[in-house]
């Protein structure tokens, strides 16, 4: 081995490890405040990705139309919920939020395929729609189940994967899609080239970090997900619409999701199933940083990524088992380092 | 035998299928399928559903079974029933191995680490020449017994279905013992089942090794019924998807397992077969509508759907009693017994920065009740913790009949006969009041439960005796604790908080209660905030103030003593 394919590793491992540190975060995140652990992490990625592409190549995404019909159960769900107190601005606000909002992002998805807007606006659409994908996912298939174990949200949550990875499918085929670059900037040092679609993936990984740190560290809202967290029935006492609260967590969970897939999507192909296992890894930093930690996490992630691309260099065979077992020793360690006494929790 | 009526009839009937006319093969196929998959969701149920521990890497166990059986039987040509044992070891050995260094994970990480080890165990079992690839083996003998040899689904369809009936009234079995009753009470926590002599990494890894054993079987039986093995359906798609079948059937419940497996592989192989039809449409329509019925399902049946049928049965079944006319042994008493039994000497507690319990020393002598009392954060608690091992001093000597403890376990410290009840209540609410009072007796062997009943009569609960214990009134959740105590047969009580959430007749009662203990030769140490109760109570009285011992004495002098007036009061009173 020489010093350019070690540092060539190292740089490919960072780059993956940014995209699993951005999805190791979003599972924290959305761990810690609805005590789901999010599986469809990875179709958020497919989604945000695939419908970028679709966009960009001039095609309608089957997402948006997705996001008008959970909106839809969504709008229904509400109206059920509260049936016995409906008022002027509760409906209103359903209305607006359930109806209105993902029939104006469709009609913008449209108006952007028929006319191949920009890479900007294609963006913004595709965050959108897959923003409404997550926040109706929570209302309709978390919200109801709030109350309910770890065990059974994670069920539900395994469910939701199989559902969503079936309708990635129906929307986008089995063929495999890229998109274009954020930015097609590059140069070199030394042996080693930096695209400014790698930079930006670091940027906006870091962006996100330091933007978590300061949400939750600093504003009332962060607290309240907080709280949230850590007593669902104490923070209602104190006012805090919990269920308020898990659709922030999935909507800034779906957003990233989103991201990540569009800064992947320029470098690899993807397949409607290939969100999965990058969720997957994700999961590991998120483990390893103990579904608590954010900057733990992003360390591991990178940890994760590197060891990746070396394991894929030198036993491309055995990359897989050598990615998830790198798990079980630092599960281990974690466990006997902080052997929590955990009462009482069901 | 009453209780054991429905299982023969299931029995029977499932005997009957196969020889019911005009009945599809297809449907046989489907049976079988839903045998097998029931033998390893009957494990989870014990695992999770019981115990606690969730795992996704079953389908690896089930790998481990077929594999075994594949490779002895095609390689070396031995006869499938000697692979059976052979198939069970390995499920078995692995499981100790993978349990030795997963089980000990706490919280959320042991089902992580289990997605772990099931994915690269899955990508081993694809990559390794001797497991032939991702081809897997083919050509592994059927099942036979003489000349009448399993090949079609409706022959081994006994196999498979004799199997899960016999692991199901095994797992009732196992989980109606003193050891099911220790899983069972695992999931509340360690703290309580460890004060009570309960080793619990031992009584996890046991779970963990009967599960993997029941998902060899499983394995073993799909190796002869399909009469190939290869990874995929030992990935970790399949790991969660026993979990599912598991939590959809009622993760809590053995026939909730065969249940689950019932509505999973039917639902699945319904929506496999006429969805194409219905929709004309392409791709995986089945894996979304099965993805979003299991979310409504979870919906509508939270605890499962085996419970959820169960509450809508008039009549509950009922539950058997033991003989209560038989002896107990009770604990050999020493004779002459010196004066003091419990002698705590400079004990320290420090937490960080914080001391908690600070050179704190006082005796418990026999047939005395003492009473530790100070306010909120004194470290009466943290005393409790020292002396029953929950919690390691950090200096100091705390000694049982002149005998120093030395940091023991708390599972060592009640062989002693030191039992205890806990300040914030640690029952199991959906085990009955008998079953977590039987806890208590975990280590007086078989007897438990008529130890328990002894001592739930004592205290008063009688009518009580069946309920679940999480539907009590906390006051008589706190007697539960004491009845559970009561029945490691110890020679001292320590109580925190007895009194609190009883009312006044309850207290009374209580009260009567443990001098009758105390005149039957039993010491008590309590915690207590009720003054009237301890200074009507007490022999004597032991003030606890910021962690130090500030007053020690009999009530009438504690009464009047100026440093706890003031530690209670504030100076100015």
């Amino acid at each position: 081995m020489n010093t350019t394919i070690m540092l060539f590793l190292i740089q490919d491992g960072i780059t993956n490890g940014a995209i699993y540190a951005l999805l190791g975060l979003a599972l924290v995140l959305v761990f810690a405040v609805t005590r789901v652990i999010l599986i469809p992490q990875g179709e958020f990625v497919t989604y945000g990705a695939l419908t970028y592409a679709s966009l960009s190549a001039g095609q309608m995404p089957g997402t948006a139309r997705l996001a008008v019909a959970m909106g839809a159960v969504a709008f229904f769900l509400d109206l059920m919920a509260a049936r016995r107190s409906l008022g002027f601005r509760l409906v209103a606000r359903a209305v607006a939020v359930n109806v209105v909002l993902p029939a104006i992002v469709l009609a913008l998805a449209m108006w952007s395929a028929a006319h191949r807007a920009g890479v900007a606006v294609n963006i913004a659409l595709s965050l959108a729609i897959v923003a409404a994908v997550g926040v109706f996912l929570y209302r309709i298939a978390f919200q109801p189940l709030a109350h309910t174990s770890v065990l059974v949200l994670l069920i539900a949550s395994v469910g939701c994967h199989l559902a969503m990875q079936g309708l990635g499918l129906l929307f986008f085929g089995a063929e495999g899609q890229r998109g274009p670059p954020i930015m097609d900037a590059a140069f070199s040092a030394g042996s080693l080239r930096f695209t400014g679609q790698s930079l930006s993936v670091y940027a906006i990984t870091v962006a996100f970090i330091i933007g978590l740190w300061l949400l939750f560290g600093f504003t009332l809202y962060g607290k309240a997900l907080r709280a949230t967290a850590v007593n669902r029935l104490g923070a209602r006492l104190a006012g805090i619409r919990t269920s308020l609260s898990g659709q922030i967590a999935f909507l800034l969970a779906s957003l990233i999701g989103a991201i990540s897939g569009i800064l992947i999507v320029p470098i690899t192909t993807l397949y409607y199933d290939t969100g999965f296992l990058i969720g997957l890894k994700g999961f590991i930093a998120a483990i390893i940083g103990g579904l608590m930690s954010y900057p733990l996490t992003a360390v591991a992630a990178l940890l994760v990524g590197t060891v990746e691309a070396f394991s894929s260099f030198y036993a491309s065979n055995f990359k897989e088992v050598i990615v998830f077992t790198l798990l079980i020793p630092v599960l281990l360690l974690r466990s006997l380092a902080a052997p929590a006494v955990e009462e009482e929790k069901d | 035998m009453a209780a054991r009526l429905p299982v023969v009839i299931f029995a029977l009937v499932m005997a009957a299928i196969p020889h019911l006319p005009h009945m599809p093969p297809f449907w046989i196929v489907l049976l079988d399928n839903i045998g097998l998959s029931a033998l390893v969701a009957m494990g989870l149920v014990l695992l999770t559903g019981v115990g606690g521990l969730t795992s996704f890497g079953q389908a690896a166990f089930c790998g481990f079974g077929a594999y075994t059986t594949a490779v002895l039987t095609t390689v070396y040509g031995i006869s499938p029933w000697l692979t059976l044992p052979a198939s069970l070891m390995v499920s078995g050995i692995a499981a100790v191995l993978l349990g030795l260094v997963t089980v000990r994970l706490s919280g959320h990480y042991l089902p992580l680490g289990t997605i772990a080890w099931g994915l690269g165990l899955f990508y081993l079992f694809g990559k390794l020449e001797f497991l032939g690839r991702n081809d897997g083996i083919s050509g592994i003998p059927p099942l036979a017994i003489g000349s009448l040899k399993m090949i079609d689904p409706g022959t081994i369809y006994y196999a498979i279905w004799f199997s899960v009936l016999a692991c199901a009234l095994l797992t009732m079995n196992l989980l109606d013992s003193r050891t099911g009753r220790a899983i069972r009470a695992l999931r509340r926590g360690h703290i309580a089942a460890e004060a009570f002599g309960v080793q619990t990494p031992r009584a996890k890894l046991i779970v963990f090794i009967y599960a993997a054993v029941l998902a060899g079987l499983s394995g073993w039986l799909y190796a002869h019924f399909q009469r190939a093995a290869n990874p995929t359906p030992f990935g970790a798609q399949a790991g969660i998807e026993y979990l599912f079948v598991a939590v959809v059937g009622g993760a809590g419940y053995v026939w909730g397992g065969v249940l689950g497996a019932a509505i999973v592989v039917i639902l699945k192989e319904v929506l496999q077969s006429y969805l194409p039809y219905l929709l004309h449409g392409e791709g995986q329509l089945e894996t979304i509508v099965f993805g979003i019925l299991l979310v409504g399902l979870l919906q509508l049946a939270p605890a499962g759907v085996w419970p959820w049928l169960m509450s809508w049965l008039p009549r509950q079944p009922d539950r058997k009693r033991p003989d209560t006319s038989l002896a107990l042994p009770a604990r050999a008493r020493t004779a002459g017994l010196p004066n003091v039994l419990l002698q705590i000497e400079h004990a320290r507690k420090q937490f960080g920065g914080v001391i908690a319990v600070n050179d704190v020393s006082f005796d418990v002598g026999v047939r005395e009740i003492v009473a530790l009392i100070g306010p909120n954060g004194a470290g009466k608690s943290t005393t409790f913790n020292l002396i029953t091992g929950v919690l390691t001093a950090s200096g100091g000597a705390i000694s049982v009949l002149g005998k120093k403890l030395a940091n023991a376990p708390p599972q060592e410290v009640v062989k002693l006969g030191i039992s205890r009840t806990f300040q914030h209540v640690k029952l199991v609410p959906d085990m009955s009041v008998l079953e977590n009072v039987a806890i208590g007796a975990h280590l007086r062997g078989n007897a438990g439960a008529l130890a328990s009943m002894r001592q739930i009569e004592r205290v008063g609960l009688s009518d009580q005796i069946d309920q679940p214990a999480g539907s009590l009134s906390l006051g008589q959740q706190r007697i539960v604790e004491i009845a559970r105590a009561l029945c490691v047969d110890p020679m001292l009580l320590l109580l925190d908080e007895p009194a609190a959430g009883l009312r006044h007749m309850e207290k009374q009662r209580l009260a009567a209660l443990l001098r009758q203990l105390r005149d039957g030769g039993m010491s008590v140490l309590l915690v207590e905030h009720d003054m009237g109760f301890v200074m009507d109570l007490a022999d004597r009285v032991v003030v606890l103030d910021f962690g130090t011992k500030i007053a020690e004495g009999t009530p009438a002098a504690i009464k009047t003593d100026p440093e706890v007036i003031k530690a209670y009061l504030g100076a100015a009173a």
